[in-house]
């Protein structure tokens, strides 16, 4: 009897103790590693956002990235459409565990409002992305554990679960597929406050840029609670531009259309 | 010698960069102000129409380091002819560079972090006529030089060039009881002392913290009145525009879920040397059950010295107020609030909500209600002017 309550017993404790967390964070080590210093980015960005129906709405934005050593990156987007909020600029200085702090440009007021950073787990513009899916990636910002080796769409990949580190996000654990031979996540699964799987983003036609970065083409986001999805087209990447942080500041925030 | 100057000038218009593409949006709407009460005056209807269109030429070049703006603005009413205006909102060219920016032509400019009433604001003068709620303005003429440094951006203003407020007309509302007499404004200065003001402002971001602090001396953008009597013994209101010297604190401490907010004023006119101040704060639930709804309390308290004598009417009054964002598609938000004046416990209640319809439709809906003002208070003029206020737009 003895011998097979201790087998059950080790299936009871949470899957966690079985993983690895050293080799987990390694693997996330490397990711860093692998995409340090590209300075300055400046993107296009679709957002196609797909209902139950197959509605479609499309919204169209510009992201600036300024790569920050040691803190979060500074990110200035800048919406085209809708053309009711044309004009209208997000600033976020995101930082790894402390608070972000973030500007909201209102052109109709020309008022620079800044607002609460605590909304994490919020949708952004109405679509399947959260506010914490779309800021950047710091290795402070999760606790990591080597899951299993797995592939995705055909690449093997490490499973790696991230646990976040910061306040207020929507999430217990991620799951995340990193691929072994260049680093960069095919995809990753959101498990809910409640831990049951929420949504699922995949990552498509990855690009190299300056012979080192990898960039995703597109990526798509389903949430299996609403059956909605987002996919982001994201188009004319350029890098190292030259951007400062003076491109990041109030002043450009309210000059921004 | 002629042929070098050619190829220069070849060489010249080769080297001139691309010409970007110059970019046109903006919106046409239709609005429609519905009043419940008979008006106080017969003059006065109970349905307005009107319609609107303001649009943006827009340019950047030089690498995004200038830009050009041109935003006209025009509405056409039904029977207020005071309310059918045209206004250049800007007409701008910008130049930044990394420690300065330099900003000139017709513009606007915001200053502040409250939500009941903008105090420390006072560039712009404000479009009363367009809605009651004055936030939208006029633009004011400027030569405005931004100073960037680490410890925060001086702002320079020269302003030349004073704009009157404008007020609905004898069949508008809502609108004071006399009417305001839009044509014989007075003020205490003349000449170039009235048309110019000057302004400085240094604004800062310390972690949490976003700081203002702002001088302007200048005519003053929002009158007092005076009663007037013309030779048929006709009553009305003459504004009357002071120079002032006022100087301006905003804070806004962001925590966590809190947003804290604090404006301040003091402002010496011939007259007298008075305070005021807005002190509040909004505190947000977001992503309400995970349904991405945020619903923001807001409460803010507002005095000022000059007590019944001050041109508005938030002398020492409570304003509360609560905030629905659905985060969904159309964007919905609702936004309702009451002003109570914590001496007669007159109330004011403001609600607005909008949608977008169809990717560039929306529909906005404002409803003003006064209730229990007394004969003595500004709001008494207003007493039967609660109304609704509904604008569909096209944006393009």
């Amino acid at each position: 009897m003895k011998k097979i309550i201790i087998p059950l017993l080790l299936c009871l404790l949470p899957a966690v103790s079985f993983a690895d967390a050293q080799k987990g964070l390694e693997i996330m080590q490397e990711v860093e590693k692998r995409d340090l210093d590209w300075q300055d980015m400046h993107a296009d960005l679709k957002m196609i956002l797909k209902n139950r129906n197959g509605d479609e709405h499309i919204r169209s934005l510009r992201m600036k990235t300024l790569e920050m050593k040691d803190d979060g990156d500074k990110s200035l987007s800048i919406f085209d459409s809708p053309r009711d909020i044309k004009g209208t600029a997000f600033l976020s200085f995101t930082h790894a565990l402390d608070a972000d702090e973030q500007w909201l440009y209102l052109p109709a007021l020309k008022r620079v409002k800044r607002i609460s950073s605590s909304n994490k787990s919020g949708p952004f513009l109405g679509s399947e992305f959260a506010f914490e899916d779309l800021t950047s990636f710091e290795l402070k910002k999760y606790q990591y554990n080597y899951v299993k080796d797995e592939a995705e769409a055909g690449v093997d990949c490490f499973v790696v679960e991230s646990v976040p580190q910061y306040k207020h996000s929507g999430y217990t654990r991620t799951m995340v597929w990193i691929d072994k031979q260049r680093y960069i996540p095919l995809r990753i699964d959101y498990y809910d406050r409640k831990n049951a799987l929420l949504k699922s983003q995949k990552f498509n036609v990855y690009q190299q840029y300056l012979d080192q970065y990898w960039r995703a083409g597109n990526t798509v986001m389903d949430n299996f609670l609403t059956g909605k999805s987002t996919t982001l087209i994201w188009e004319n990447y350029q890098f190292r531009t030259g951007l400062t942080a003076r491109n990041f500041d109030k002043n450009t925030l309210k000059r921004s259309r | 010698m002629q042929k070098k100057l050619h190829y220069l000038l070849i060489l010249s218009l080769a080297y001139l960069p691309p010409v970007a593409a110059w970019e046109l949006s903006g919106y046409v709407g239709i609005e429609d102000l519905a009043f419940i009460e008979k008006p106080v005056d017969s003059q006065q209807h109970n349905n307005y129409v009107s319609g609107v269109i303001e649009a943006e030429l827009y340019h950047e070049w030089d690498n995004g380091s200038q830009i050009f703006a041109f935003v006209p603005y025009f509405r056409g009413s039904q029977h207020d002819s005071q309310r059918t205006h045209f206004d250049i909102r800007e007409l701008t060219w910008v130049k930044s560079a990394e420690e300065w920016e330099l900003r000139l032509g017709i513009r606007k400019e915001f200053w502040g972090v409250t939500e009941s009433r903008h105090l420390v604001d006072i560039v712009n003068q404000r479009d009363m006529v367009e809605n009651s709620d004055g936030e939208d303005k006029l633009g004011q003429p400027m030569i405005n030089f931004a100073w960037i440094q680490d410890w925060g951006t001086v702002d320079l203003f020269i302003l030349p060039g004073f704009r009157e407020m404008p007020f609905t007309g004898e069949e508008g509302r809502p609108r004071a009881q006399p009417t305001i007499n839009n044509h014989h404004a007075q003020y205490d200065k003349n000449g170039f002392e009235r048309q110019v003001a000057y302004a400085i402002r240094w604004a800062h971001s310390v972690g949490d913290w976003d700081i203002g602090l702002s001088h302007f001396y200048g005519t003053s953008r929002d009158p007092v009145f005076i009663v007037e009597q013309d030779g048929q013994g006709k009553i009305s209101f003459i504004p009357y525009y002071q120079n002032i010297n006022q100087t301006g604190l905003d804070v806004q401490a962001t925590i966590e879920n809190w947003l804290l907010k604090w404006e301040a004023t003091v402002r010496a006119s011939e007259q007298e040397t008075s305070f005021a101040t807005v002190a509040g704060f909004e505190y947000t639930f977001f992503n309400v059950s995970e349904t991405g709804l945020d619903i923001g309390l807001l409460a803010e308290y507002l005095y000022d010295s000059r007590d019944e004598r001050a041109p508005s009417s938030f002398e020492n009054d409570f304003f509360t107020g609560i905030r629905f964002a659905l985060n969904d598609v159309q964007d919905t938000q609702i936004l309702a609030g009451v002003m109570v004046d914590s001496r007669t416990l007159s109330q004011f209640y403001n609600i607005e909500a909008s949608r977008r319809f169809f990717d560039n439709f929306k529909l906005e809906v404002e409803a003003r209600f006064f209730n229990g003002a007394k004969p003595d208070e500004i709001m008494y003029a207003f007493r039967k002017d609660s109304h609704f206020r509904f604008e569909l737009s096209y944006h393009f």
